[in-house]
């Protein structure tokens, strides 16, 4: 099976679909993903990157809003980040693209 | 003895009720059922529910049974819900239809796994013992979709289906599921009745394994399958139920906890009732949970393989069915001693009529 994340362009507007969802918990340390018979933990990025996907703010606008949260991380660097999470996400039926 | 540090379960296995309607000849349910009046009420589950939420738990699976033998489900899924768990139902789709299941989408349930036994309408009846549940099920399973609720179709391979791989992969992608599972027989309680009716043949799961393969790159991005390699011809055992007490619970009808639905299979173990106590005490503290946590209860080859950590020596109940020791090493494992009694089962196949479960 190869890796090569779906491509996914600046103006889709991702959003984590009915059944997944994201949520803080405690007892298992922090932010998880939960989805149809399955949970991910999320890191703090990854959790920074979830929040944004409400179905409104395209890729670009996300990539923006986490360069100004994270100023001193790359823009390309943020970028890249970001389309290899939602193309992971997106081939496991776990984001929506819009 | 070291000491074993206890992590925080993730997954509860709500055994609402053991009535079904279906008579699957695979059924794992334990041979004797908790009768209907010993059954949890609604707000015994929602108390669960909330006292699992505390423990660590995120999501649990409303499963039976027939879940929907409950004329209270949705006041279960509500309990789910008001304790902010994600809520998984497990069903037949028997007892249930479109409006019940808005009533329950209304309720907060999550996700829908329809459990679907062949492609075809007369095999899938046939294994079944119910005819028309086929229909039913897809009925069910687009009114899932029409719902915007995520759908898993779930179907249990063996001897007369296995060669259906492939058509029941488009069946869910026709039906709209997200995610299939493709769950190969696993031999306890009834299905026991029925192992030389149901166990396939190497080649048989080998060319199912293959198709799977294919399947999965020709759908990616589609739909997501999940397949494992059927115990009785794996080289390695299963991490069953992610190791003994380390993930999950599971509450049967009555409210006694287990770590895994088979558990009352071992003798001498000693499970608490969520009426009696509370469960966190009762996944820190009763016997039951503590028999087969860390690496103290090993016996070789578990105790010093490298892999104990990873499978940790397999499933408990599958050892003492087989080796007649629970703290044996799964014998589905090629280094366990008890191995080639797994290769003579396995050899054990006759189309005798199925023994239905009633």
């Amino acid at each position: 099976m190869s890796d090569t994340p779906q491509s996914i362009s600046d103006d889709a507007r991702p959003r984590l679909p009915r059944g997944v969802r994201l949520t803080h918990n405690e007892a298992q340390g922090g932010w998880v993903l939960l989805a149809p018979e399955r949970v991910f933990k999320a890191d703090q990025v990854t959790a920074e990157i979830l929040k944004r996907c409400t179905g409104e703010a395209t890729v670009f606008d996300i990539v923006d809003d986490l360069s100004k949260a994270f100023a001193d991380a790359p823009r390309e660097r943020i970028h890249a980040d970001v389309v290899k999470l939602l193309g992971g996400l997106a081939e496991k039926r776990l984001l929506d693209l819009g | 003895m070291s000491e074993i540090r206890i992590p925080a379960p993730l997954g509860l296995l709500a055994e609402l009720t053991h009535r079904c309607p279906l008579g699957c000849p695979y059924c794992s349910n334990p041979l004797a059922l908790e009768p209907r009046k010993d059954e949890l009420s609604a707000a015994d589950w929602a108390r669960v529910f909330k006292e699992a939420a505390a423990l660590g738990v995120l999501q649990v699976h409303l499963s039976g049974g027939e879940p929907a033998s409950r004329r209270d489900l949705p006041e279960i899924v509500a309990g789910a819900r008001d304790a902010n768990l994600y809520s998984n139902l497990i069903t037949s789709a028997v007892g249930l239809n479109g409006a019940a299941l808005a009533r329950l989408a209304d309720a907060g349930l999550d996700h829908v796994q329809v459990s679907i036994q062949d492609s075809e309408q007369d095999s899938a009846d046939t294994i079944a013992g119910y005819k028309g549940a086929f229909e039913r099920k897809r009925a069910l399973a687009a009114d899932v979709v029409k719902l915007g609720l995520p759908l898993t179709i779930n179907v249990v391979v063996h001897r007369a289906n296995i060669s259906h791989v492939v058509p029941m992969v488009e069946m869910a992608l026709a039906l709209g599921a997200s995610r299939v599972e493709i769950a190969h027989v696993q031999y306890y309680g009834w299905a026991l009745k029925n192992r030389a009716a149901l166990m396939p043949s190497r080649e048989q799961v080998e060319q199912a394994v293959r198709e799977v393969e294919t399947l999965r790159a020709q759908h990616r991005g589609h739909i997501v399958i999940d397949a494992v390699v059927p115990d009785y011809y794996a080289r390695y055992p299963k991490p069953c139920v992610g190791g003994w007490g380390r993930r999950s619970l599971n509450v049967t009808p009555s409210g006694k906890v287990l770590p895994c639905h088979a558990a009352e299979s071992i003798p001498g173990l000693e499970f608490w009732n969520v009426r009696e106590h509370a469960l966190a005490d009762i996944w820190l503290r009763s016997p039951a949970f503590n028999a087969f946590r860390g690496t103290e209860w090993m016996a070789e080859p578990c105790r010093s393989c490298e892999r104990r950590d990873h499978d940790f020596g397999g499933c408990r109940c599958q050892a003492f069915l087989i080796a007649g020791d629970a703290r044996q090493a799964d014998p589905v494992c090629h280094l366990s001693p008890h191995h080639r009694l797994v290769e003579q089962l396995a050899a054990v196949r006759e189309d005798a009529p199925y023994v239905y479960r009633r």
